[in-house]
């Protein structure tokens, strides 16, 4: 397979009280043309930033630190400004965000929303765009009619609109998308069916996609692989199927646990004690340690990255010790 | 937030501390300056002439009628804040018990009180003013305040009644009418307190308005009457020496500038806190 | 949407009639008698009393003398001056309206044209040095008197420096049988200093406004989205954030418009320019009623189309306004 994306110890400055914290704090992944991943973790692990981050666009006044490496195909990203940049943003690399409703221009039909994404990067007249809109409409399940264009988001159901954010980050044809909690401000019903559809558009457009989410429960089944974030790193990365069944790191256990499960032995939930530590409380060390209940002497210090199996890292001194769960 | 809260708020801010030294500094030299200075309506030099340069008798020099350009800035500051400060002080509470009135009671009175408001504010307060005082040979200080202030609470009731509306349905109130507290002691106990941030907002910015008014007021001749000093009033007396002696309608022109400049920064400066003031 | 227009209209009927009514109470309950300023110096004859109170109907109950007045706003009869011997009023006002029309409009759109670009420059720097000289000039133009700034530009400007005439809309000595281009110009020459003045008092507070309703537009998660979609700059500062912003501009214009008509009666009286604000300023010298409460009533309604005028505007500028079919 070959590689669309290269992530290379990516950090995220925040000015703090005394002296900047990092949010993202020296996060590495690739992402192979093709592939769907899961970024999981809880909010304040830096997931959301670390979306945003791909594209360049921190939210000030947080920043990119130097040393930090986002590469599509040997473009570097963070080194471009102006028009450079504007051409991967959207074209390269499109997004969707949490809340449809805040995201989208309240003042502006849904349909030019998506035109003007078409014309920002495609050689096409206002017209041949419009009717482009229109399939996009179409496509992810929407009225593609002059009627269903000229729509407000105010007049639109939750699902409906995100499904415009679908279309509006698949207007300019991007290799990449990254959605960030794409279901999470929806019904449960509506969930499922934006779902299908974003694994339907991925296949019929052979989509690469990272799928920024709290949620374990939507990652089975419908991603390659799973990188599980805690407290600005990135503490496992395995096979979906192999995180699932062989958990290792005892955070990646704990959100497993406190999932309720459909079938097996009933079990009752075990949530983790506790919450992230906000960027300037970080503890040394393995930063889940105070959290853990397998923690012990060495915890203390930085955790090693060991291969627990083939394709299956995690960050932590129990795999050392052979002492894995 | 305690009024404390607001001062301490007031003089961490640039803007403010700049503002709040600028009024004070006015308001001590009206206060107590004239004390200091000669008589605002003495003519020392008359068989001389007026329109002496500024010396160092007279440091900002004398107007046509060789009075003491310094000490009628001085003493016109007295009657500016006054009318300013009183005026501003009637509408916003003409404009509170309104805008609690209708945000409070709705239905028939809210859109009276509100329809009424609509109508007077198509009309320009300058105009309004014009039609109250224009008959009359002389104004006396107080009817100069009442009308001005008369005249100015229309805005503050829209806003006041906007928020009282806001806080109504809000739960610290509805919780307090479902415990069947009387009208009185929830406008009093629970409204009235949280109105008073927005209103405090208004009423600096309003005392920037009524100086600029009074002032206007007097240019047209229809403020305080000479020879008492007032800033209008003297740049309007003034205005045909600007050529030959420009420091006497320069100095009311820029005290009028300083003034309107000090309450809008200390506005500005309670303004920048969107955090709402709940009890 | 025919009812709904229909409807405001009639609001904004009932609106004018309830100033115009205002007005009237205002009037007469006004101490002092209108024909007082007739004569100072000696007292006019019983009878010539009599007969002026009979030609001003005021000789009639108030209720008949409301409805009259009533019914004339209505017509567009506003009276006879008292000063003038008996004109009538609206022949005055026509006689300046176009002098106030072109210095007004010119200066509402210089006001809105520089505040506008100075609020949106503002938000795009806000805190930057920039932003906060533009912040003090414009806070300290608002601050000024515009009959001061009058006296003052005339002062510098025309009389030391001879670049602007002094005052009036015509130079006194041209020639009548001038050509067209010549009038013209000379006319632009005369304007430049009354419109310089009322923009300078007004464009600050315009500034304000839009600086904080950019600010608030440029945080909204649809300017985000923009961002993602790449979107050129000028696209996502104009289409996007500023169309966010304009409706509590509107909402405010308003309120606004009374000031710029006050502060025209300062300018064309210091610059002597022939508009309806010098006629106001010239009949409270006279003491003339009639031509007040004129120019009262005119401006008054001004004021209410433009309010619905910006009403009928925001409603097309934001969708979510709209009556729903």
């Amino acid at each position: 397979m070959t590689m669309l994306l290269a992530v290379r110890d990516l950090r995220v400055s925040f000015p703090g009280a005394t002296g900047p914290v990092y949010p993202v704090d020296r996060v590495s992944f690739e992402l192979a043309r093709g592939e769907t991943v899961a970024l999981v973790g809880e909010s304040g692990s830096g997931k959301s930033l670390t979306g945003m981050a791909l594209l360049n666009l921190v939210p000030a006044p947080g920043e990119v630190a130097p040393g930090s490496s986002v590469s599509l195909e040997g473009t570097e990203i963070l080194k471009l400004r102006g028009e450079p940049l504007r051409r991967i943003r959207g074209a390269r690399i499109g997004m969707v965000f949490q809340d449809p409703l805040a995201s989208l221009n309240p003042v502006i039909s849904v349909g030019d929303q998506i035109r003007e994404t078409i014309q920002a990067h495609l050689p096409l007249g206002r017209r041949e765009a419009r009717t482009r809109a229109e399939a996009l409409l179409a496509e992810v399940g929407l009225a593609g009619t002059p009627e269903g264009y000229q729509r407000y988001p105010h007049q639109l159901s939750g699902g409906m609109r995100q499904r415009v954010m679908l279309a509006i980050a698949l207007a300019a044809e991007p290799d990449l998308l990254i959605a960030d909690e794409p279901t999470s401000a929806l019904d449960v019903t509506v969930q499922a069916q934006i779902l299908t559809l974003l694994e339907g558009l991925r296949r019929a457009r052979g989509l690469t996609v990272l799928l920024i989410t709290h949620d374990l429960g939507i990652v089975a089944g419908r991603t390659d692989r799973v990188l599980v974030m805690y407290a600005g790193r990135i503490v496992e990365a395995a096979p979906t199927a192999e995180l699932f069944a062989h958990p290792a790191h005892p955070y990646t256990a704990g959100l497993l646990g406190s999932l309720p499960r459909l079938r097996g032995p009933r079990q009752p939930l075990r949530p983790i004690p506790g919450q992230v530590p906000s960027p300037g409380d970080w503890p040394a060390g393995c930063r889940f340690h105070p959290r853990c209940a397998k923690s012990f002497a060495p915890c203390r210090e930085e955790p090693p990255i060991v291969e627990v199996a083939g394709g299956h890292h995690m960050r932590c001194w129990l795999g050392k010790s052979g002492d894995s769960a | 937030m305690t009024t404390d809260g607001w001062l301490r708020q007031l003089w961490l801010r640039p803007a403010g501390r700049v503002g709040v030294i600028l009024l004070v500094v006015m308001s001590l030299t009206a206060a107590i300056g004239p004390a200091f200075l000669p008589d605002p309506l003495a003519q020392p030099d008359l068989a001389q002439g007026g329109l002496r340069p500024p010396d160092q008798i007279h440091l900002l020099g004398t107007d046509y009628h060789s009075r003491d350009v310094m000490a009628r800035v001085v003493t016109g500051a007295r009657v500016s804040l006054a009318v300013a400060f009183g005026a501003v002080l009637l509408s916003i509470t003409l404009g509170g018990m309104v805008g609690l009135a209708a945000g409070y009671l709705g239905s028939w009175i809210d859109a009276a009180l509100m329809r009424l408001v609509d109508a007077a504010l198509a009309i320009p307060r300058l105009f309004l003013l014009l039609i109250m005082v224009a008959s009359m040979e002389r104004i006396p200080l107080w009817l100069l305040i009442v009308a001005i202030g008369a005249t100015g609470w229309f805005g503050t009731s829209r806003l006041v009644r906007a928020e009282v509306r806001r806080l109504r349905a809000m739960d610290f109130v509805r919780s307090a009418e479902a415990l069947g507290a009387t009208r009185r002691r929830i406008l009093a106990r629970h409204l009235l307190p949280n109105v008073l941030g927005p209103l405090t907002v208004a009423t600096t910015l309003a005392v920037g308005d009524v100086i600029l008014l009074e002032a206007g007021l007097s240019f047209l001749g229809l403020g305080v009457q000479p020879p008492t000093p007032s800033w209008g009033g003297m740049i309007m007396e003034n205005k045909s020496f600007l050529v030959t002696a420009p420091w006497t309608s320069l100095a009311p022109g820029l005290a009028i500038v300083i003034a309107v400049v000090a309450v809008n920064l200390i506005g500005e400066s309670l303004h920048q806190d969107p955090a709402p003031p709940l009890s | 949407m025919i009812r709904w227009l229909a409807g405001r209209l009639l609001q904004t009927l009932a609106t004018y009639a309830l100033a115009v009514t205002l007005l009237f109470i205002m009037m007469r309950l006004t101490p002092g008698d209108p024909l007082a300023g007739l004569s100072d110096e000696r007292p006019l004859p019983a009878e010539a009393r009599e007969l002026l109170r009979r030609r001003y109907r005021l000789d009639q109950p108030v209720l008949t003398q409301y409805a009259d007045f009533l019914a004339g706003a209505l017509r567009g009869d506003l009276g006879v001056s008292i000063a003038q011997h008996g004109r009538p009023v609206t022949a005055l006002i026509r006689e300046r309206l176009p002098a106030t029309l072109l210095l007004g409009t010119t200066a509402l759109a210089a006001m809105f044209g520089i505040g506008i670009a100075v609020g949106v420059l503002q938000a795009t720097r806000a805190g930057s040095v920039t932003d906060r000289v533009l912040g003090i000039l414009s806070l300290t133009a608002y601050a000024t008197p515009s009959f001061w700034l009058g006296l003052v530009l005339t002062w510098a400007l025309a009389i030391e420096w001879h670049w602007f005439p002094v005052a009036f809309m015509h130079a006194p000595l041209l020639d009548p049988d001038a050509g067209w281009w010549v009038r013209l110009t000379d006319l632009l020459w005369h304007l430049v200093l009354p419109v310089t003045t009322l923009t300078l008092v007004s464009f600050g507070a315009v500034a304000r406004y839009q600086r904080a309703a950019m600010l608030e537009a440029l945080g909204l998660g649809a300017i985000r989205t923009a961002r993602t979609k790449g979107l050129r700059d000028r696209s996502i500062l104009w289409h996007h954030a500023w169309r966010n912003s304009v409706g509590p501009m509107l909402a405010l214009f308003g309120l606004w418009l009374p000031l710029v008509v006050a502060g025209s009666v300062f300018v064309e009286s210091v610059y002597a320019w022939p508009g309806l604000g010098t006629l106001a300023a010239e009949s409270i010298g006279s003491r003339d009623y009639p031509v007040i409460m004129g120019v009262a009533i005119l401006v008054s309604a001004v004021v209410i189309g433009g309010n619905l005028l910006a009403d009928l505007l925001h409603g097309w500028l934001d969708p979510r306004l709209r009556p729903s079919q």
